[in-house]
This record gives structure tokens, C-alpha cells and sequence, in this order.
């Protein structure tokens, strides 16, 4: 990697002074025993590692925990949050927050209900989902780039709103009515029977979130953005068209996933999907996102994802409510993030005493 | 006169009695001194925890924690009342707010010597401090006959025609405004959430302010917690749920900027007055409740949006009065 693509990739350290981090320019210098073990403190070995230590753990605490299907079956706990997740890695590389993707499955959730009741098609169903959370990723982006309102303060309002229409509406009541073909999404399985169609959907959206992270303007310009957004501007970035279409692609794949998490349930509630906002903020901050923004890679959270997941499936196994795994995911996120802080802080204290003898 | 009425506070204060003497009109008993008490009894806690909340705030952060603290100081004091019937209730005040300030400055510490973001280092905490509300209690309610009669008045207690809990209030706002005003410390927040770099130029400690913020902010939770308990006479592990979503609000709407170092004291009191009066209006004229959190959003979405169009003139205005 040149040194100007990774001063665009925004791989600095505040406060370092300079847009690249100086330990990384002396990591050249390095023999390649000691770069391994550097590739071995990057964040995305890190959690690979941790990954790794929970899958082990779970095949001891059940047999069947790597039985393919099985396997397969675990992730439908969390795909409909990863499809979330993927959007949202370029909201917070914007150095922006959306709060409001849980309330927009809930919203989603609600029209989806309305028109199934109304004896609606499956593809008329998915539309419908789909559609609505684009335009309630619109609302958010076109009150957030028109007003210059902070994201965090536009969120708040839309994450009462579309989830306070879906109480209005229903109050204690449910939509349970839809057409049989329409739990195939959710539920159904591609690929000799195996595979969830979900995690088929998920694996498209993840390619599409890295090919845009890594190999288009757009993922540039979320990058230049996040890392000033007056330079950016400047520097003739259209920085609210690109905030626009990120929000409004954020609303597009929590409808995705209103649409995938409706079909699996079979039932829309208003209290549908709440909480996974945080839920998906501590996924993408712990697959490496900064949440002040400008840095962060689609891979990271892949693996968090992945981890999250599967650390919550293992600990359901052996019974663990899921209140004391919040316990155990809160201190992985205080974790995660402080321990390669901790490490890179020993690490350039040490180079420096190199550098200085 | 002509910049008292320009203030922010003014025309909100303005807009909450207008909105109060329209309520009245269609249930003339809204304006009844009874039912102004008990809106202000209702609208304690949330007065006392927004007002932390617009702290971290303040300095362009958020606490996320607050209601999970809330839930685990009621906790814990309930069950220490549970098996403790003896200690006088008196006691559980003290108790409260020294578990609050504990919960905060963990946070704060995060934030400060660890620098996490606050909105990271406050979600982390409130899914721990909720997940332990869950391992103290083992998933149980704790319910008012297993409550102390001492434990349970401790809000209500009344002096002068007011409650303990609107005294305890009162206490809180004063020595808040005094704090935020008066002192150098809360100049700091100000100046630290104003302008970072300019005000650790200035010689102000970051980590002190962050740590100061998030402290207070989880005092103020603790105390707020175990009013809330005792209040309604009844401690589970889903105590206060949400309830920090309603303390921001509040914040904005009392003109609390998100950007950080703009809002008051005042401020946040009539935002969380204004709630205060809506879900209290709701009842009385027949709407349901199912509706309150609707009109929340839309509350929050005007506000923010007309404060930012208010603020946008302010500064044309500002721009054109510019000699060149």
C-alpha cells in the first residue's frame, strides 16, 4: 500500500501530527517476523482470534454445534442485524449515527402487516417493506443534509416517530396475516437445502458494501467526509448528496430486513425488532468502525458479526439469559476497543525507544 | 426586556402555558392545582436525570446509561430494603447516590482514560449495568408488600404542600444552575464542549470535565432511580426502560445543542415540564396512550428543526449587521 492511498484511507492517529501514523511508516523498516506479529495486533486478527476462541468453546459445549446445518441454522439469529450492519458501517464512517434503523423495521413491518391483511401478494409484500424504508431513510437523510442537524438528534426524533406510528396503529394488537408463500424468505433454504436464503441475501449485500467501501468514489468520499468534512467539501466532495444516499440506503436495508425478519416471524408487532440499534452500533464499532468517523472496513465487521452471533448462540446453549450476555457483550465492546489501544500505545512507546537509541 | 424575550426559554415557557390554557379549555380540571402537582410529581425524575444528561451533552456526548443506572440503584436499595427492613429508609438516599456516582465515574473513566467515545463507552455500560439488575434480582420483581412502609413514603413525604421527591427537585435544579453558572468548574463543561482544543489550550482538563460530566450525570440517575422505585413500588430488571431516550429529548427541546457547549439549566427543566404536561394532557383528554410516543417524534423533530432554522436567522442576521 503507497503512503498516499493509506493517507486517504485515513489510517491516522490523532494527535500524531501527521496524516500518517508515524509507526506505520517505521513498520517498513521492520523484519518480516516482527511485521507478522504486527499483522497479528491488527484489529481484524484480533477478533478473528476471539471468533475463533468462541467457536472452539462452542463445539465442546455441544456436540452438534459444527454440524453444517446446524451452523446454518445459528446465523438466522443474526443475519436480519447484519444486513443492518452494512449500511450502517458507512453511516459511522461518515462520522454520523442512525438510531432509527429498528424503528424503520417496525415501520416496514407495520404497512407489510396492512397490506397482507388486505390479502396483498408476497412480491407486493416485499415492495412495500422495501420501499417504505427507503423513504424513511429519505426523511432522515433530507432532514439531516437540509437542515444540517446533527444525525444523532435526526435519528432520535424519526426512531420515536416511525416506531410511535407503528403503536398508534396497532396498540396491543398484531398483524399475523400473510400469504403462505411469504415465509419462504425468511425461512426458506437455498442450495441443496442447506443454505437460508437470508444468509445468501446478506452475503450479496456484504459484497456490494465492499466493493463500494473499497473500489468506488462513493466509499472514497464517505472516507474524506468522515476524516473532515469541510476539507471534503472543499475539496468538492458533494458531501450532502453522499450523506443523502447513505441514509437513504440505510433505510432501504432495514426495510430488507423488516422484509426477512416479518417472513421468518410471521407476525409484526409493534415492539418488533427494539433494541437492535445498539445492538447493531456495538457490531460495527466492534468489527473496527471509529465512531468518530473516517475510518473502517467492511471485513471487521464481517467477523464481528459473525462473532457476536455466535458467541450469543453458544452461551444460549448452555443457558445464559439474555440479559447477562448483554453483560458479556458490553465488556467485549469496553474490551475490544481499549486493548488495541493499550497494545498500539506499548507498541509506538517502543519503537520510539528503538528509534531513539 | 427586548433579549428576555428573544431567549429560548422565553418562547418555550411561552408555548408550554399556551399549550397548558388549549389542554384546560377541552378538560377545564388540567389547570386544578391537584393535577398540576401531580404533573410535577410525574415529571421529578425526569427533570432530575435529563439535567445530568444535558451535561454529557454539553460537551457533544450522550449518555446512553442512565436509565440502566436508574434501574440498578432502584434495584439494589430494593432489595437492601427487602432484607434489610430495619435501616431507616432516610438511608437509601445516601446509598442511591453513592452507587449512581460509582455507575458514572466507571463510565467516566472509560471515557476519560480510556477515550471511548461517550455514546460507545455509555452503551457498553448500560447493557452491563442492566444485565446486573438481572443477576442481583435472578430475573425477579421486587414488589411493594416486599417494601417498607418507610421505603415506599420516601418520595411522598409532604412539607409545605409539596412531595419529598419535588423538594429533593428543587434542591437538585438550584445547586445544578449554581454549578453550571457560578462555578469554574461549570465553565469548564462550557467551555470544554464549546471549543475542545481552545479550551485545553486554556487550561482546561479534559478528563476532569469528561469525568465531571459523566459522574454527575450517573448521580443524578441514582438518586432519580430510587425515587422511581419507591415511587411506584416496584423493582424489576426492566425498570425505566427507554427512559434515556426521554431524557435527551427532553435536552433538545429545551434547546440543548447536540454539537455541544449551548443550553441552560432552565432550559432542560421546561423541556422536561413540557413532556410532563403532554403525557399528562393525553389522559386527561382522552387520547391513547399508545399515541404518546408519536407525538414525541414529532415534538423532537419540530424542535430540533426549528431551533436550527431560529439559529440559522440569528447568524444571517449576525453576518448582515458586519461592517465590510
Amino acid at each position: 500500500m503507497s503512503r498516499d492511498k493509506r493517507a486517504a484511507d485515513g489510517q491516522y492517529l490523532p494527535g500524531s501530527g501527521s496524516l500518517v501514523d508515524e509507526s506505520r511508516l517505521i513498520d517498513q523498516r521492520l523484519s518480516r517476523r516482527q511485521r507478522f506479529a504486527n499483522f497479528l495486533l491488527t484489529w481484524e486478527s484480533l477478533i478473528f482470534i476471539l471468533f475463533a476462541i468462541v467457536v472452539v468453546v462452542n463445539s465442546f459445549l455441544s456436540p452438534y454445534f459444527l454440524d453444517p446445518g446446524n451452523l446454518f441454522d445459528a446465523t438466522l439469529n443474526f443475519t436480519e442485524k447484519a444486513i443492518i450492519a452494512m449500511p450502517m458501517i458507512f453511516v459511522i464512517m461518515l462520522g454520523d449515527i442512525d438510531i432509527s434503523v429498528s424503528s424503520i423495521i417496525a415501520l416496514s413491518s407495520l404497512f407489510m402487516g396492512m397490506a397482507g391483511a388486505n390479502g396483498a401478494s408476497t412480491p407486493t409484500l416485499v415492495l412495500i417493506g422495501l420501499c417504505v424504508g427507503l423513504l424513511a431513510g429519505l426523511f432522515n437523510g433530507f432532514l439531516i443534509t437540509k437542515f444540517d442537524i446533527p444525525a444523532i438528534a435526526v435519528t432520535l426524533g424519526t426512531m420515536s416517530l416511525y416506531r410511535g406510528i407503528a403503536n398508534a396503529v396497532l396498540g396491543d394488537q398484531a398483524y399475523t396475516k400473510y400469504p403462505a408463500d411469504f415465509g419462504f424468505l425468511g425461512q426458506g433454504y437455498a442450495i441443496g437445502n442447506m443454505v437460508p436464503l437470508q444468509l445468501l441475501v446478506f452475503i450479496v449485500i456484504a459484497a456490494i458494501a465492499f466493493v463500494l467501501r473499497n473500489s468506488t468514489t462513493v466509499g472514497r468520499y464517505v472516507i474524506a467526509i468522515g476524516n473532515n468534512k469541510t476539507a471534503a467539501k472543499f475539496s468538492g466532495v458533494p458531501v450532502d448528496r453522499v450523506r443523502l444516499l447513505v441514509f437513504t440506503a440505510t433505510g432501504l436495508c432495514s426495510g430488507l430486513a423488516a422484509v426477512l425478519l416479518t417472513s421468518r416471524i410471521g407476525s409484526t408487532r409493534p415492539n418488533i425488532a427494539s433494541g437492535w440499534e445498539l445492538e447493531v452500533i456495538t457490531t460495527v464499532v466492534l468489527g473496527g468502525v471509529a465512531i468518530t468517523g473516517g475510518k473502517g472496513n467492511i471485513p471487521g465487521v464481517i467477523i464481528a458479526v459473525f462473532l457476536l452471533g455466535f458467541m450469543k448462540f453458544g452461551m444460549g446453549v448452555v443457558n445464559v439469559p439474555g440479559k447477562v450476555m448483554n453483560i458479556v457483550t458490553g465488556a467485549l465492546l469496553i474490551v475490544a476497543i481499549l486493548l488495541p489501544r493499550f497494545v498500539d500505545s506499548a507498541k509506538r512507546k517502543n519503537l520510539l525507544r528503538q528509534t531513539a537509541e | 426586556m427586548k433579549r428576555f424575550f428573544k431567549r429560548r426559554e422565553t418562547t418555550l415557557f411561552i408555548t408550554l402555558v399556551a399549550f397548558c390554557v388549549l389542554v384546560s379549555l377541552r378538560a377545564p380540571g388540567f389547570l386544578a392545582p391537584e393535577n398540576l402537582n401531580s404533573i410535577l410529581n410525574d415529571t421529578c425524575t425526569l427533570i432530575m436525570v435529563a439535567l445530568g444528561q444535558s451535561f454529557v451533552i454539553l460537551i457533544g456526548g450522550i449518555d446512553m446509561s442512565v436509565a440502566s443506572t436508574m434501574a440498578f440503584t432502584g434495584m439494589v436499595t430494593a432489595l437492601m430494603n427487602q432484607y434489610n427492613p430495619g435501616i431507616p429508609a432516610w438511608v437509601y438516599l445516601p446509598i442511591a447516590a453513592a452507587l449512581g456516582t460509582a455507575l458514572g465515574a466507571f463510565s467516566g473513566s472509560l471515557v476519560a482514560f480510556g477515550a471511548l467515545p461517550p455514546m460507545i463507552a455509555t452503551i457498553a455500560t448500560m447493557s452491563i449495568y442492566r444485565g446486573f439488575v438481572y443477576v442481583f434480582s435472578k430475573g425477579a420483581w421486587v414488589t411493594p408488600h416486599e417494601m417498607t412502609a418507610g421505603y415506599l413514603a420516601l418520595p411522598s413525604a409532604s412539607f409545605l404542600g409539596l412531595s419529598s421527591m419535588v423538594w429533593i427537585t428543587i434542591t437538585i435544579v438550584i445547586a445544578a444552575a449554581v454549578f453550571m453558572r457560578l462555578t469554574s468548574s461549570g465553565r469548564d463543561i462550557y467551555a470544554f464542549g464549546g471549543n475542545r482544543t481552545a479550551a485545553l489550550f486554556a487550561g482546561v482538563s479534559g478528563r476532569k470535565v469528561q469525568m465531571l460530566v459523566l459522574t454527575a450525570s450517573g448521580l443524578l440517575a441514582g438518586i432519580a432511580g430510587l425515587l422511581w422505585v419507591s415511587r411506584y413500588g416496584m423493582a424489576h430488571s426492566e425498570t425505566a426502560a427507554g427512559f434515556e431516550m426521554q431524557t435527551v429529548a427532553a435536552c433538545v427541546l429545551g434547546g440543548v445543542n447536540f454539537v455541544g457547549g449551548s443550553g441552560t439549566v432552565l432550559g432542560v427543566v421546561i423541556g422536561a415540564l413540557f413532556f410532563g404536561v403532554i403525557n399528562n394532557a393525553l389522559t386527561v383528554i382522552h387520547i391513547s396512550p399508545f399515541f404518546q410516543m408519536v407525538i414525541q417524534g414529532v415534538i423532537i423533530i419540530v424542535a430540533i428543526v426549528s431551533n436550527t432554522l431560529i439559529d440559522r436567522n440569528n447568524q444571517m442576521k449576525l453576518v448582515a449587521r458586519r461592517k465590510i
